[in-house]
């Protein structure tokens, strides 16, 4: 038995290393300063979806993943560590979309695909943490989904028993095939990327990033029809526009603001048995502990 | 028509905390708007759900008992909720942000083509002007929440769209009875009108669902660790330290993610809320998303060798230093002075 298996990955800002120079003057936050990484979450899906590659011998993994040109690197970081190929969607038109639009966006573009029997993707992804496109993607394509997955347990006879990771507890959960499935944090990591994959793929570029290139490589890409990386836009995917980025996005923010904390008058005390022993006293004194 | 719906979560037939919070919110809401607060209930034996949430000023409870509507599965659940608001046309629909509400409430905003915002941490009512198209917008839901890794908080609205749906995380909301004696009317409903068999295309086959092992919530002192700890080891330090003047210990997500300390512990947005009478801050910089989650406690106490940490401005006391010399010198002062 062999799976035809879609991973939507997303590059997203690395929001765990804010530092203090990823802040601008005036307060906003300074995307530029970001490293832009493959979302963790993500990882874990495709991890997930490599490993039934490697049981099911004949499976294959496409990555699928919506964003501006430079989010062609996800799909070869996907390549490298063992799938197979991969789209991205990318249009003007697709800016400022919420997550509906996203979803209606990533949803048309699997119709486009077409064929598959599993659709994998992170739980949620960390610039937003929204944990929406998931279930939304499933929705508009009308399947069920099986969220929060820690591991694929079984595929067989068109059925797949996953292990669900709740917040209090475990569930194992049977469903039947294609449906959409969001894979969790507790997931087992992603492997690295292999030495081998590297070196096939390190030359695959979407047809953008080749007009970018100084070399021309078209003989390369002639000879070896693998290295090219698929680019949709919203007509390729036939999508409607007005469905799509912000006109699709029912949602809309009405104001920023960066947080100012109701500061405190504090005192500051240094870390000497004296001051440690007073601050100790005082709090035993007005009976915070003890 | 047009109230204000909160979806109930139900575990052994009792109403999660989280939707008793959403519903005391909801009732303030509700009074702001001039609207009724209704709630839903879907699962099985629910004959005792009434006495639980109409004390929290439910003017309609709609009920969808069967058998197999328990242990939540997404599609029914979806299903229901998407007939009842298509019928109901609520203006705002609230749930909590748990691992049932994260997986319904996308799903219904999709088939809705409502918005939906996820783990709010403020909820209210007010106006919207959009200049550009030259409409105003009266009696809107603001959806408050941090973005970007908690970097700056954002109010989203849904302009045009209803419901309006927001989910909050437990413990963002206060929980408060607002007339025991409060009575509103009970809808039961023919569960077979709303869903099919194509709904159960996923079972549960196995359910391990545990009590929390934390008391984040309900603890009057936390003793809180961030990235800047160090390690799963220094966290001892901590456990140490509750476990002498008797609290519970929580994490940052920068600690969380870093494996010091487990998920169940984490406070902040998408931990827990917590607003414990001492609540001291160990090696924790303080992210907004971190500082959501804890800036109600009556007294904190921020101990960082960093004196410009943020969390500092928010703190009573500024403790600049290591952890390894603060921690044990207050167990110490402790141990000899209230035995």
């Amino acid at each position: 038995m062999s799976l035809k298996i879609i991973v939507l990955a997303k590059q997203v800002p690395d929001t765990r290393n804010v530092g203090k120079d990823a802040m601008k003057a005036d307060g906003t936050v300074n995307r530029a300063a970001l490293p832009a990484i493959f979302n963790p979450e993500d990882l874990n899906a495709l991890e997930q979806a490599l490993r039934l590659k490697d049981a099911y011998p004949g499976t294959t993994v496409t990555l699928l993943t919506m964003g501006p040109g430079r989010a062609a690197e996800i799909i070869r970081e996907g390549l490298y560590r063992g799938a197979d190929g991969g789209y991205l969607l990318t249009d003007r038109a697709f800016a400022g979309a919420d997550t509906l639009a996203t979803s209606y966006a990533i949803s048309m573009a699997i119709r486009k695909i077409g064929e598959f029997d599993l659709i994998l993707c992170g739980r949620q992804a960390i610039d937003g943490d929204t944990a929406q496109v998931g279930p939304q993607v499933a929705e508009k394509l009308g399947l069920s989904q099986i969220t929060y997955a820690e591991e694929i347990k079984e595929v067989k006879d068109g059925k797949i028993i996953i292990k669900r990771r709740l917040e209090r507890g475990v569930e194992t959960v049977e469903g039947k095939l294609p449906l959409v499935v969001t894979v969790n944090g507790s997931a087992p990591e992603c492997r690295p990327r292999n030495a081998k994959y590297l070196q096939k793929y390190k030359h695959a570029k979407t047809v953008t990033e080749k007009q970018e290139a100084d070399t021309d490589y078209t003989e390369l890409y002639n000879v070896r029809p693998y290295l090219n990386l698929q680019e949709w836009s919203v007509a390729d995917v036939n999508a409607d526009v007005k469905w799509c980025g912000l006109s699709g996005s029912p949602t809309k923010v009405k104001k920023i603001e960066n947080v100012i904390f109701q500061a405190k008058e504090s005192k500051t005390l240094e870390p000497t048995d004296n001051e440690i022993d007073g601050l100790m006293k005082e709090l035993i004194a007005n009976h915070t502990i003890g | 028509m047009n109230n204000l719906f909160v979806y109930c979560e139900i575990e052994d037939g009792i109403v999660a905390d989280v939707s008793l919070e959403l519903l005391t919110k909801g009732r303030t809401l509700a009074t702001t708007l001039g609207c009724k607060l209704e709630a839903v209930a879907i699962g099985e034996n629910l004959d005792n759900i009434g006495e639980q949430v109409f004390p929290f000023g439910i003017d309609t409870l709609h009920l969808f008992d069967d058998s197999r509507l328990y242990p939540y599965t997404s599609l029914p659940h979806t299903s229901i909720l998407i007939k009842l608001f298509e019928d109901e046309k609520p203006q705002v629909a609230l749930m909590g942000a748990t691992s049932i509400g994260r997986d319904l409430g996308p799903r219904v905003s999709s088939a809705l083509f409502s918005g939906l915002t996820a783990d709010c941490t403020s909820l209210e009512i007010g106006s919207h002007e959009d200049k550009k198209e030259g409409k105003t917008y009266e009696n809107l839901l603001y959806q408050i929440r941090p973005a970007f890794g908690g970097n700056i908080v954002a109010t989203i609205i849904n302009p045009e769209c209803r419901p309006q749906m927001a989910t909050v995380r437990e413990g963002v909301m206060k929980k408060e009875v607002l007339d025991t004696n409060y009575k509103g009317e009970t809808r039961k409903y023919d569960v077979n009108e709303y869903i099919t068999d194509a709904d159960f295309v996923v079972s549960v086959i196995d359910r391990q669902i545990e009590k929390s092992k934390t008391n984040l919530k309900g603890s009057p002192i936390i003793i809180a660790g961030g990235y800047g700890v160090g390690s799963k080891e220094n966290f001892q330090l901590l456990y140490d330290l509750a476990g002498v003047i008797g609290g519970e210990v929580g994490g940052s997500r920068a600690a969380v993610d870093a494996g010091f300390i487990e998920h169940e512990r984490q406070i902040g947005q998408t931990g827990v809320t917590v607003r414990p009478k001492l609540y001291i801050a160990c090696g924790i910089s303080g992210q907004i998303q971190h500082i959501a989650g804890m800036q109600e406690s009556s007294i904190i106490i921020s101990i960082n060798n960093d004196p410009t940490a943020p969390i500092n401005t928010i703190a009573d006391y500024v403790i600049t230093g290591t952890i390894e010399e603060v921690l044990p010198k207050m167990i110490k002062y402790y141990k000899q002075n209230m035995k």
